[in-house]
């Protein structure tokens, strides 16, 4: 009897969080999805109702702006942050002297809360007093950066911001992926006279595959979620010109309150980031098992 | 005696795939009994089970007469010994080996004694205040033996522990372990897939395939009568030489044709016992192959052989020739004057011979 | 000069020229590593300088100069005086709120994961893998489609807008990942020490307790990193579920910088957002390898 007993111990331990993640995880994205097919406005109503939130919310211009900006953000975003993360790992992998100080400066602003990076970016950015302020005092009088306030221009400052808080930690992901390059490969190369810049791109940055998969979910992840820094650098201005998801989803959910579109629009992201995580976690799953 | 492992019908199945098939083992009180065969055949399964590391499927395990199959490891009377000595990596050397006696609330005094007796005994009782990384390999297997050692149990458990030790060290530890078991008298149950490590330890071996034994026996009819070809193949080194051959009866005689690539047919007369079917495997030990005048005996037979290969090997020097298109290893002395190319007279002891069935592998004589 | 010394330089001329082009790419490397290093830290040290300036002084100056008159006030006014819509009590008491709401949180969160990944490590049992990859999974998404049910479930609870209520959340939703750590740290723990802690008699807890902890401190470390900076940084929960009082400081940051009320004090906004990185910032400059190592596993999954 105490024998079964202590053979029951770890389920009993495990329980809590299974059944944490069953109802608070997969029990309230059961929820979310229920409330995106009704018409729930301020109160939530459980009468299903079709998809008339998916039709309003792909009607909606300031959905379409906030897709679009997704679109535009999340690929500018990956793409220089992987290039600039990758180009960073590589040069510091060349016996650079100062190695460790110039890794904590490129990696520090990972420790940030995106708040404070959107928060110091804004000042930097603000037209009065920031950059063009200050590229205007040094006699260049008719130089403008006015980015920030400018509808067309302002997406592309919270793609500067979110590069700069995130690319240092692409080139630690990188760096260590170089460095775990089997050191023989490269003496071989060596000795056979390949220059240095061919054993980068056949040897070791083909090896490294599976690095520029997980630098991408992060990323792609990061930019999907992408909130905090939106709201702290142009609140979603001007207008509804740097709107995204995210922030779509929270100004129906807290300010609106039409609930039937912020279940929608939730439902919609997670099925973005599930399109790209979900393979990924399945193979990796898959080749633990194998 | 009563045996004080009996093992009846075990089965384990990890999901659909069936590790061991129905296992029957029993040891007497004070055997060393060895566990050998390939790598990945289900042999640390079968130790787990008699631990009770493992759930087994089917079957029963009975230790000092008692059913454990279900019982925990801890109440099972047994100690074990792991490849990677397992030992804590946080702990001392001293509290590795009283953990146990700590766990089961044994009074201080007598861990400190029984602690002292085992240190001394491995001398190992300069390690004592050491942590495991700091100790070398050797040590470190001392250190697991000590672990065992203190708990004076009804059966101890081996899973190769040797194997992560260089040759030197392993033969030493070999000859140590075989002491302890003298002076003990404990019995033992020791796994391994180096079959030198099982014919010198054991004694009694039992050889598993694929989770099915093949042989149990002792060292010498293991080495000397084989059950299978998979046996003789396995346990021996160089391994017995296994030569496809015709046994044509000749009067009241049966008489053995080997063919040869390039050469008249090797001929042995009055070399079979009757009652063999005409494709058979004939299966002798290198050892069983000498020099002409070297060997005597009424079965010996002496036929003229094409050397292909010389390997002196220091006390001996291996030749090889081919025969029935395999590679057939002979042991000659050191001083041989086998020269590759040339033919050489080799005599043939085949009162030692073995015979295989080439079909399902199985011993004939 | 002989023929012998003439043959001598040819090939040393050659690498001469290589040696000059080689210290010239090396200087051009350092030089490029040290931009870079100027575009992250240029941020930092605007926040630094403009928040020793006075409003008069960032008006009147550049940008990248640094403080005329070093001045302290903003400082001051950021941590008590600075209005966060029509409050003015400064930073202090957001600052405190996350402290009050980031010590259970990761403690929690970090006592839980550790004996989930030892259980799901070393007590498989049937399903538990599969519970490991709905947990997994359930690391991955956007918390926006929990947002609207949590709140509703806060609500009938009572617990909405207390901080107990933002420390519940921050637990559950941080479990994933500390389980996640700690699941990969002890599957690197053999097997055999677990049977050999078995065949010594131990159960469960005592092998978790003498075994598995005392080799627990990197991964501890990593994972209080990783939680501490996820529950201090974050700002989605904070401002979806506190209210007047319970706020986060990264909600506070946020209201400062973005009051209406009178002047712009962009000294003041600095300082404010200073202190709410601070904290973060000096576990990364104390233990930055943890830190770094809990990025990496975080994305990294093994
Ligand atoms: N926990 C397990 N789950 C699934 N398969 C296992 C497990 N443990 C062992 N096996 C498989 O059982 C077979 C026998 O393993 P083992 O008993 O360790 O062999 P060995 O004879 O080398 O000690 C191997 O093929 C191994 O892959
Ligand atoms: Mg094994």
């Amino acid at each position: 009897m105490s024998d079964w007993l202590g053979r029951q111990i770890p389920k009993i331990l495990l329980a809590p969080t299974f059944l944490a993640v069953l109802v608070f995880v997969y029990g309230f994205i059961a929820w979310t999805a229920w409330i995106s097919f009704t018409r729930s406005r301020l109160m939530p109503q459980y009468e299903i109702d079709g998809v008339i939130q998916y039709e309003r919310l792909f009607a909606a211009p300031r959905w379409d702006t906030a897709m679009n900006n997704l679109y535009v953000f999340g690929t500018l975003f990956i793409v220089i942050a992987m290039v600039l993360g990758l180009a960073l790992a590589i040069l510091l992998d060349q016996h650079i002297r100062a190695e460790g100080a110039l890794r904590t400066i490129y990696l520090y602003p990972m420790a940030l809360s995106m708040i404070v990076t959107g928060t110091a970016w804004k000042w930097i950015l603000n037209p009065g007093l920031g950059i063009e302020a200050m590229v205007r005092g040094w006699g260049f009088e008719s130089f403008s950066f006015g980015w920030l306030v400018d509808p067309d221009k302002a997406i592309y400052t919270i793609v500067l911001a979110a590069i700069w808080q995130s690319s240092g930690f692409v080139m630690a992901l990188f760096l260590a992926g170089l460095r775990s390059v089997d050191g023989e490969i490269i003496k071989a190369a060596q000795v056979d006279g390949i220059p240095t810049w061919r054993i980068y791109t056949a040897i070791i940055i083909p090896s490294m595959a599976p690095i520029f998969l997980s630098a991408f979910i992060v990323l792609a992840h990061l930019a999907i979620k992408s909130f905090d820094l939106v709201i702290a650098l142009t609140g979603g201005g001007p207008g509804y010109a740097t709107d995204l998801p995210a922030t779509y989803m929270y100004a129906m959910a807290f300010s609106r309150g039409d609930l039937g579109q912020a279940a929608s629009s939730a439902m919609i992201m997670m099925s973005v980031v599930f399109a790209i995580v979900v393979p990924y976690l399945y193979s990796e799953l898959r080749a633990k098992h194998d | 005696m009563a045996p004080i492992l009996e093992i009846r019908n075990v089965t384990k199945n990890f999901g659909t795939t069936e590790i061991l098939k129905g296992i029957n083992v029993a040891i007497e009180p004070g055997e060393f009994l060895v566990l050998v065969g390939p790598s990945g055949c289900g042999k640390s399964t079968l130790l787990n089970c008699i631990a009770g590391l493992e759930e087994t499927s089917g079957g029963e395990i009975l230790i000092g007469g008692r059913d454990m199959t279900h019982v925990s490891p801890k109440d099972r009377n047994i100690a074990m010994v792991f490849q990677s000595y397992a030992l804590y990596p946080t702990m001392s050397v001293a509290k590795n080996i009283t953990f146990g006696m700590k766990v089961r609330g044994v009074d201080p005094a007598t861990q400190e004694r029984k602690l002292k007796e085992v240190a001394a005994q491995l001398q190992i009782e300069h390690l004592l205040n050491r942590r495991p990384a700091q100790l070398s390999g050797g040590q470190r297997q001392r250190v697991a033996m000590g672990r065992a050692l203190v708990r004076d149990p009804a059966l101890f458990l081996f899973d190769e522990p040797l194997s992560n030790l260089d040759a030197k060290l392993r033969v030493e530890m070999r000859s140590e372990i075989k002491k302890l078991h003298a002076r003990l008298g404990t019995s033992m149950v020791y796994v391994t897939h180096d079959q030198i490590e099982a014919m010198t330890l054991a004694s009694k071996i039992v050889v598993m395939k694929g989770g099915v034994i093949q042989q149990i026996g002792t060292p010498s009819e293991i080495y000397n009568r084989p059950a299978n070809v998979f046996v003789a193949d396995f346990m021996g080194s160089p391994a017995m030489n296994l030569i496809p051959a015709k046994a044509r009866a000749n009067g009241g005689e049966t008489r053995l044709e080997i063919a040869r690539a390039g050469e008249p047919p090797l001929v042995l007369d009055h070399a079979a016992p009757a009652g063999l079917p005409e494709d058979v495997i004939l299966g002798l030990r290198p050892e069983d192959i000498a020099e002409a005048g070297f060997r005597s005996g009424q079965q010996v037979q002496t036929v003229d052989c094409r050397i292909d290969m010389v390997e002196p090997a220091g006390a001996d020097t291996f030749v090889v020739s081919e025969m029935g298109g395999k590679q057939v290893t002979a042991r000659l002395h050191a001083e041989t004057r086998a020269r590759a190319g040339e033919h050489l007279p080799l005599s043939f002891d085949l009162g030692k011979a073995s015979f295989f069935d080439p079909a399902s592998g199985d011993r004939l004589n | 000069m002989t023929d012998q010394a003439f043959s001598d330089t040819l090939p040393r001329a050659g690498a001469g020229q290589s040696r000059a082009l080689r210290i010239g790419l090396r200087w051009t490397l350092y030089a490029v590593l040290i931009l870079f290093a100027l575009f992250y830290l240029m941020p930092l040290f605007v926040m630094v300088t403009t928040s020793l300036k006075s409003l008069e002084e960032i008006r009147t100056g550049s940008l990248v100069a640094l403080p005329r008159a070093v001045t302290f006030d903003a400082w001051a006014k950021a941590w008590s005086g600075a209005c966060t819509g029509i409050q003015c009590e400064g930073v202090r008491p957001y600052f405190w709120n996350s402290v009050v709401l980031a010590v259970p949180a990761v403690a929690i969160s970090t006592f839980i994961g550790a004996v989930n990944g030892y259980i799901i490590a070393h007590w498989q049992f049937r399903g538990a893998n599969l519970f490991f990859a709905l947990l997994l999974f359930g690391c991955f998404i956007p918390f926006q489609v929990v947002l609207l049910p949590m709140a509703r479930l806060l609500g009938i609870l009572g617990l909405a807008g207390t901080i107990q209520g933002l420390i519940m959340v921050h637990v559950i939703y941080g479990l994933g990942f500390t389980t996640l750590f700690f699941r990969n740290y002890y599957v690197t723990i053999p097997q055999e020490l677990v049977r050999a802690a078995k065949i010594d008699g131990a159960g469960f807890f005592r092998i978790f307790w003498s075994i598995f902890l005392p080799l627990s401190l990197p991964i501890i470390v990593v994972t209080v990193i990783w939680q501490f900076t996820q529950i201090w940084n974050d700002f989605l929960f904070g401002v979806s579920f506190s209210q007047a009082g319970s706020q986060p400081i990264t909600v506070a940051l946020n209201n400062i910088v973005n009051s209406t009320t009178g002047v712009k004090e962009y000294n003041v906004d600095m300082a404010a957002a200073i202190i709410a990185a601070l904290p973060t910032l000096l576990v990364y400059i104390i233990a930055g390898k943890y830190f770094i190592r809990g990025l990496t596993a975080g994305s990294v999954k093994g």
